[in-house]
C-alpha cells in the first residue's frame, strides 16, 4: 500500500513547551490507526498541524499521490484536498437542522459563487438521507442539531465527515460520551469507513482501540514511544511506565 | 431509504411565508401612503412626512444589509453607514453638478457671445467649491457631469471600498471586537477625511439641494417626493427578496455556520474569508444604494452622516427589531428611526417633574441607549421576538448555553426550537 500522509521531523513548541518533538508518523491509503498516550502527549496538537491549525516549528508533512506539502496550505484548502476531521467535543452546527448540516459537508464545490447558486439535486437528497441512516438519525433528519443527545450529535458529526468523503479521517476521541451499544456502532462505522480510506483515530478508551482491532501508535512527550499491534505495544516495558502503569 | 424523509422542494414562496407577507404589507403601504398624499390629491401626508416615509425604507433597507452581515454572517460591523454615505456622495456630486450647471448656462445665456465650455466649467465650479475657497474641480469629480457614471459609482465606490477593507482584515483574521473596531476606525478616518475643505467634497457643508432634480424645476417636491417613495419602496422590496434568497439557501447555511462556529466551518473547507467578504462586500452595496435614494430625500449629505456614531445606531436598529431575522432588521429600523422623528422633532410632549422638566429632544438618546440595554438583556430577540409570541414558535432550553463558540453565535434566547 501506498503512503498517503507522511509526517517527518516535525516539532512545535508553544512558549517553550515543546508540545510535538521530532515526531515522525506515516500512514497507508485505507488503513486503520489507532492513536493513544497520556494527557499532554499531544495528539491534539498532532492533528492541527496536520489540519493547517498550527504550523510548526519545523519537519515536514507531505500528503497524496503527488506528494504536497500541507504546511503552506490553509485550513479550507487541506479540509479540500481531502482531510477530514472529528473534534474531542462534538461540534455540530446547533442552530440548523441535520439535514442542513449534512448537506453543507457533502463533498461540493466550496467557493461562495457555487454556492450561492447551489441548487441540491435529487441524488444529494438521497445522499443525505442514506447518511442520516447509516448514523441513525433518519428519524431526526428536520430537527435541530442542538436538540440531539451528546451522542447523536457525535454521529452527526461523523456523518458530517463521511459526507465530505475524506481520503484521510482524523477522529478525536469518538467514543466519549457514548453508551456501550454506541460505542459499538462508532467502531463498526470507523472500521466501514476506513475500507475505502486512510482513518486515524485518537483515543483514551483501551476496550474502544481493542475493538479497532489495527495498528497502534503511541505518543509520549510528543514523539512516537511505540509502534505496532495492541499487543506488541502494551507489552513494551517504556509504554507500560509511562501509560498504562499509571 | 425513505421517501418520506426528504424535503419536498416547495415554491420558495411556500417555504419562506415571511417574505410574501412582507411583501405584501410594503406594497400596502405603499399604495395607502400614495392615495393619502399630497401630491396625489388627499393631502392627509404632508410632503415633508412622504420624504420621511421615504427616507425610513432605506434606513430599513441598510438595516437588513447590517442584518445580513451581522445577524447571519456573526460580523458586528460598526461601519456599514460608511458605506451607505458614500452612496449618497456619489449620487449628490451628480445632482449638484448637472442643477448648477443649469443656472451657469442660464446665466451666462444673457452674455454677448456663447460661453466657451471653459467658462461653464469655471462657472459651476466657482459656485460650487466657492463655500471652500477654490474655484476648481478636484480630480474626483472627473465623472460628475455623468448620471450613469455616477450612478455606477453609487455601487462601485462602497463596493471597492468594502473590498479593500474586507480582504485586509479577514485575511488577517481580525475577528470580533476588534473588527469592530477597526470598521468604526474605517468610518471615522473616512468622515475625518470628508471634514477637511480641501478633501475635494466641500468639507463640513457636505453637499447640498439635493432634493432639486437638474431639469425638473417645475415640478413640485410634493410629486418628486413620491417618485422617491416609490423608488425607495421598490428598493427595500427587491434588498428583501435578494436577502431572503440568500439566506434560504445552502449559502445561507454556510454564513450562519460562520456566525455560530467559523474554526469548525474552515475544516469543512469553505474558505471562510471568502465567504465573508462576499457579504461584506455585498452588504456594502445595498448601504451605498440605499444611501443614494436617501440623501436626495434629506436634500443635504455631510461628513457628520457618516460619523462613527451614525453606524452604532444602525447596529442598535437591527438590535432592537431583533438581528438574525430580516424583517426584524426592517421593524427595528422602521419603529427606532419614527419614533426618534417623533420625539427629537419636537412634538413629545416635554414632562414636567416640578423640579425638572424632561425636555425629549435632549433625553430621547438617554431613552434609546436604555431601551437598547433593556432589550439586549430581557428581549434579545427583540421587537421580531413578537411574531413568535404570535405564531408559538419557542426558543430552545440550552440551560445558558450560546449556539456556538464565536463572538456572533447566537444566544439561546435569539433561536428558534
Amino acid at each position: 500500500m501506498s503512503t498517503l500522509l507522511e509526517v517527518s521531523g516535525v516539532s512545535v513548541s508553544f512558549d517553550g513547551f515543546k508540545a510535538i518533538n521530532n515526531l515522525s508518523f506515516q500512514i497507508a491509503e485505507r488503513e486503520l490507526r489507532a492513536v493513544i498516550g497520556p494527557n499532554g502527549a499531544g495528539k491534539t496538537t498532532f492533528m492541527d498541524i496536520i489540519t493547517g491549525k498550527t504550523k510548526p516549528d519545523e519537519g515536514r508533512v507531505i500528503y497524496g499521490d503527488k506528494s504536497v506539502s500541507l504546511l503552506k496550505m490553509s485550513e479550507s484548502k487541506i479540509a479540500q484536498s481531502g482531510v477530514g476531521r472529528k473534534f474531542q467535543r462534538p461540534t455540530v452546527f446547533e442552530d440548523q437542522s441535520v439535514f442542513d448540516n449534512l448537506m453543507m459537508a457533502l463533498k461540493k464545490t466550496r467557493g461562495p459563487l457555487s454556492v450561492l447558486f447551489f441548487k441540491p439535486a435529487q441524488k444529494d437528497n438521497e445522499k443525505v438521507a442514506d447518511l442520516a441512516e447509516q448514523i441513525g438519525l433518519s428519524g431526526a433528519l428536520h430537527r435541530k442539531s442542538g436538540e440531539l443527545s451528546h451522542g447523536q450529535k457525535q454521529w452527526l458529526e461523523i456523518g458530517m465527515l463521511l459526507a465530505q468523503d475524506p481520503r484521510l479521517l482524523l477522529v478525536d476521541e469518538p467514543a466519549a460520551g457514548m453508551t456501550p451499544a454506541e460505542r459499538e456502532h462508532t467502531t463498526d462505522i470507523l472500521r466501514e469507513a476506513a475500507k475505502t480510506r486512510a482513518v486515524v483515530v485518537v483515543e483514551h478508551d483501551m476496550e474502544f482501540v481493542r475493538r479497532l482491532n489495527c495498528k497502534v501508535t503511541v505518543l509520549h512527550e510528543g514523539s512516537v514511544l511505540a509502534e505496532g499491534s495492541l499487543d506488541h505495544v502494551t507489552k513494551n516495558e517504556q509504554v507500560i511506565e509511562v501509560y498504562l502503569g499509571r | 431509504m425513505t421517501d418520506a424523509a426528504l424535503p419536498r422542494r416547495q415554491p420558495f414562496a411556500l417555504r419562506f411565508p415571511s417574505v410574501m407577507i412582507f411583501l405584501a404589507i410594503l406594497a400596502l403601504f405603499t399604495v395607502g401612503v400614495t392615495v393619502l398624499s399630497e401630491g396625489f390629491g388627499m393631502g392627509v401626508i404632508s410632503t415633508s412626512f412622504i420624504k420621511t416615509l421615504g427616507k425610513t425604507l432605506c434606513l430599513c433597507l441598510v438595516a437588513l444589509a447590517m442584518d445580513l452581515v451581522w445577524g447571519y454572517c456573526g460580523i458586528l460591523s460598526l461601519g456599514h453607514m460608511a458605506f451607505f454615505g458614500l452612496g449618497g456622495y456619489a449620487i449628490g456630486m451628480w445632482l449638484m453638478y448637472a442643477r448648477t450647471e443649469i443656472i451657469v448656462l442660464e446665466s451666462l445665456s444673457a452674455a454677448a457671445l456663447p460661453p466657451t465650455p471653459q467658462e461653464v466649467s469655471d462657472g459651476i465650479a466657482t459656485q460650487i467649491f466657492g463655500v471652500v475657497g477654490s474655484s476648481e474641480f478636484p480630480p474626483i469629480w472627473a465623472f460628475a457631469y455623468s448620471l450613469p457614471l455616477q450612478l455606477a459609482a453609487v455601487v462601485l465606490v462602497p463596493g471597492v471600498l468594502a473590498l479593500i477593507f474586507g480582504w485586509l482584515a479577514f485575511r488577517s483574521r481580525v475577528t470580533g471586537v476588534y473588527l469592530s473596531i477597526l470598521t468604526q476606525a474605517m468610518t471615522l478616518a473616512l468622515s475625518l477625511h470628508l471634514f477637511q475643505n480641501d478633501s475635494g467634497l466641500r468639507g463640513n457643508n457636505g453637499l447640498s439641494g439635493l432634493q432639486n432634480l437638474p431639469g425638473l424645476g417645475e415640478t413640485p417636491q410634493s410629486i418628486v417626493s413620491l417618485w422617491f417613495f416609490w423608488a425607495s419602496a421598490l428598493a427595500l422590496a427587491l434588498g428583501y427578496l435578494l436577502c431572503a434568497w440568500i439566506v434560504s439557501g445552502k449559502f445561507g447555511s454556510v454564513i450562519r455556520a460562520i456566525r455560530d462556529d467559523e474554526a469548525r466551518v474552515r475544516f469543512l473547507g469553505y474558505p471562510v474569508e471568502a465567504f465573508k467578504l462576499v457579504i461584506f462586500t455585498l452588504t456594502a452595496v445595498i448601504a451605498g444604494i440605499a444611501g443614494a435614494l436617501y440623501y436626495p430625500q434629506a436634500g443635504i449629505v455631510n461628513p457628520a452622516e457618516i460619523a462613527p456614531i451614525a453606524s452604532i445606531y444602525l447596529a442598535v436598529w437591527v438590535a432592537i427589531g431583533g438581528r438574525g431575522r430580516l424583517y426584524g432588521a426592517v421593524i427595528g429600523a422602521a419603529f427606532v428611526s419614527l419614533v426618534s422623528t417623533w420625539f427629537t422633532g419636537g412634538q413629545a410632549p416635554d414632562i414636567n417633574l416640578g423640579f425638572y422638566t424632561i425636555s425629549w429632544v435632549d433625553w430621547w438618546t438617554v431613552l434609546l441607549g436604555l431601551s437598547f440595554v433593556g432589550v439586549t438583556l430581557f428581549a434579545p430577540k427583540g421587537i421580531g421576538g413578537l411574531v413568535d409570541v404570535l405564531i408559538d414558535r419557542k426558543s430552545p432550553n440550552r440551560h445558558g448555553a450560546d449556539l456556538g463558540p464565536d463572538h456572533g453565535a447566537l444566544r439561546e434566547q435569539e433561536a428558534d426550537k
